[in-house]
């Protein structure tokens, strides 16, 4: 079930747009900005609201990357994998990352805290490797900056 | 000092400008001035005049394209302006500072944008992951609209526009035009055939123009200062200025706004500093990831869209990223068609196939295991990546680092494969 409030957020992009189809990302996203994920039960939700099926939607979603259809931690860490970063040292931030939380990418950290997922370039290669914490970004990374920075998010 | 007309007011923190120190260096005087007295034709003919070609990679002109949509009476409503905030480009990190550091720019050229095809809805569609940028636009938004420059009958002149910041749910082909136009429309980001062009029939099948934010951001200052004033900031015909900025092993990685025609190696050496201390250039792709390398032999290379078209590759985002003879260019190669492989939309086989099998022969040369013909078949297989075999430019823009990498550097695949391992790797 939707809650009135994601309710109430999706109709209100419903004005904007011309169809309900359009919305359909927005309404993804609200769902994921208040339960950290989008579960099959929120695609069928989704998908009456909009009068969408939910293979058209579940098309939709996979498509997008920041559209998580898997339960994450309280923290999403993102690392940037293109070109400059991998330039500026990409693997030393990956197998850093790794070993210091215990998980390769995609999963996630036995008491819930992180959740290690690649991304592709994140525009700002002129502060190589770089990476985002939640909606946060960081960049000239190396270990120590990045030991320092995860005991900021508990 | 050349003139810097679209960061020169950004400060060196990036702080955004407001409303009020936007209008106090002249924001909005563009604007004031189409709405109080020039049509939406002189509109375009300015623009037209100005030489302003599209910063999202291909260069078109973009008087040029907005004068394809039907205008006047008879034309269908409602009509659509959408700046493509995409960037997802790999080393491209240019329409991020324009937008977090001057986001009412951005706002006004997309209005007046807006202004010349008449158009009724605008979007900016912008990546997921650039949050300070959507923070600063929508706070921006919000301030353009309590001082009437969007809305209702705007400076009471009878144009109207809504505008509206569109987060996108992340995907490359989100940045392509018409994919871009599926993402809006809610679905999956597949380009679209062409004809029709989205001036005609785009977004719910209205005329449609999408440009890049750069391209949009100079749009104030050409109406306020004229086509001939653009064209002096350049040192060559293709007019105005160009963020230009360098990533990899450089002395100071950056952006930089110089005047369009700026070679390579003023922009390598005085602006990025050269190269860090011990080590050398070996190449550079000069416009982001779906360009062709370029080498030592092209460093007076003028960076503009026809010399670096003569150089034999493309001008592209403007932003270099650079090789160095400490990093494997085997790995940059497999790094760049990883990404392309990955972020292929599955629509044409040559693309999502074709590039899925040169991935794993450019790792598996990586990891030691290169055959003997492998080279050949990266050749062969990339051939196919060309425009008229697939349905969109990611493909063919896929193929320009791969095939430019295996002429510049074959000696270096060869001997991954001779030696059965990366030399770079200890
Ligand atoms: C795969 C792909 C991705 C693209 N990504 C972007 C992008 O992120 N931003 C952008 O402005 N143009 C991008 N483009 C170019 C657009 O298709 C289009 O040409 C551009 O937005 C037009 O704007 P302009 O005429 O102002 O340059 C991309 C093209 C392709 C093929
Ligand atoms: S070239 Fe690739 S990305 Fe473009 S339509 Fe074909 S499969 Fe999709
Ligand atoms: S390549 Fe990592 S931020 Fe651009």
């Amino acid at each position: 079930m939707l809650t009135a409030e994601e309710r109430q957020e999706i109709k209100a992009e419903l004005e904007h747009y011309p169809t309900k189809q359009a919305v359909c990302i927005d309404a993804m996203k609200i769902v994921q900005r208040h339960r950290g994920w989008v579960s099959d039960e929120s695609i069928r939700d989704i998908g009456e609201l909009l009068g969408m099926s939910v293979a058209d939607l579940d098309g939709v979603a996979t498509f997008y990357n920041l559209i998580h259809r898997k339960p994450v931690g309280r923290h999403v860490v993102m690392v940037c994998n293109s070109v400059s970063c991998w330039i500026m040292g990409y693997e030393t931030i990956r197998q850093h990352l790794t070993s210091r939380l215990g998980i390769d990418f995609g999963e996630t950290t036995p008491d819930g805290r992180f959740t290690l997922l690649p991304i592709v370039c994140l525009g700002a290669c002129d502060r190589a490797p770089a990476m985002m914490i939640d909606d946060q970004f960081y960049g000239d990374l190396d270990p120590a900056k990045i030991d320092q920075l995860l005991e900021e998010f508990k | 000092m050349p003139e810097k007309p679209l960061t020169q007011h950004i400060p060196a923190d990036r702080q955004a400008l407001d409303l009020r120190a936007y209008e106090s260096v002249g924001g909005y005087e563009g604007f004031r001035k189409a709405l109080g007295g020039m049509t939406p034709q002189a509109m375009q003919q300015v623009v037209k005049d100005s030489g302003l070609r599209g910063r999202g990679g291909a260069g078109f002109p973009t008087g040029m394209k907005w004068s394809f949509t039907p205008m006047g009476a008879d034309a269908p409503h409602p009509k659509y302006v959408v700046a493509n905030a995409d960037e997802m480009e790999p080393g491209t990190f240019k329409d991020r500072l324009l937008m977090e550091g001057n986001p009412h720019q951005l706002i006004e050229g997309l209005a007046l944008a807006g202004f010349a095809i008449e158009a009724d809805v605008a979007f900016i569609f912008i990546r997921g992951e650039y949050t300070l940028a959507q923070e600063r636009l929508t706070r921006a938004l919000a301030e353009a609209y309590e001082a009437g420059f969007l809305g209702k009958d705007i400076l009471k002149s009878g144009y109207s526009l809504e505008m509206r910041l569109h987060v996108s749910g992340g995907r490359y082909m989100c940045g392509e035009e018409t994919g871009l136009l599926n993402a809006l429309e809610g679905k999956r980001a597949n380009p679209r055939a062409k004809p029709p062009f989205p001036q005609v029939s785009g977004l719910w099948g209205k005329p449609t123009i999408v440009n890049n934010v750069e391209t949009l951001s100079n749009i104030p200052h050409i109406v306020a200062k004229g086509a001939e004033w653009f064209k002096g900031l350049s040192h060559s015909p293709d007019a105005g200025t160009k963020l230009y900025g360098a990533s990899g092993k450089v002395k100071r990685p950056g952006i930089w706004e110089l005047p369009m025609s700026t070679t390579i190696r003023e922009l390598l050496e005085e602006h990025a500093g050269g190269m860090r201390d011990g080590v050398r250039f070996r190449g550079l792709l000069p416009g982001g990831a779906s360009t062709d390398f370029l080498v030592e032999e092209h460093l007076d290379t003028p960076m503009d869209f026809t010399s670096v078209q003569n150089a034999g590759s493309r001008l592209g985002t403007g932003t270099m990223i650079v090789l160095d003879d400490q990093t494997c260019p085997v790995g940059m190669t497999s790094n760049l068609t990883a990404f392309f492989a990955q972020e292929s939309c599955g629509w044409c086989t040559p693309c999502w196939s074709g590039l899925g099998w040169a991935k794993q022969i450019l790792a598996a040369m990586e990891e030691g295991h290169g055959k003997e013909g492998d080279l050949d078949k990266l050749s062969f297989q990339s051939k196919f990546w060309s425009p008229g075999h697939t349905f969109c430019a990611l493909a063919p823009g896929a193929a320009e680092p791969l095939q430019s990498a295996l002429k510049f550097f074959r000696e270096d695949f060869e001997r991954h494969i001779r030696e059965q391992r990366c030399p770079w790797r200890a």
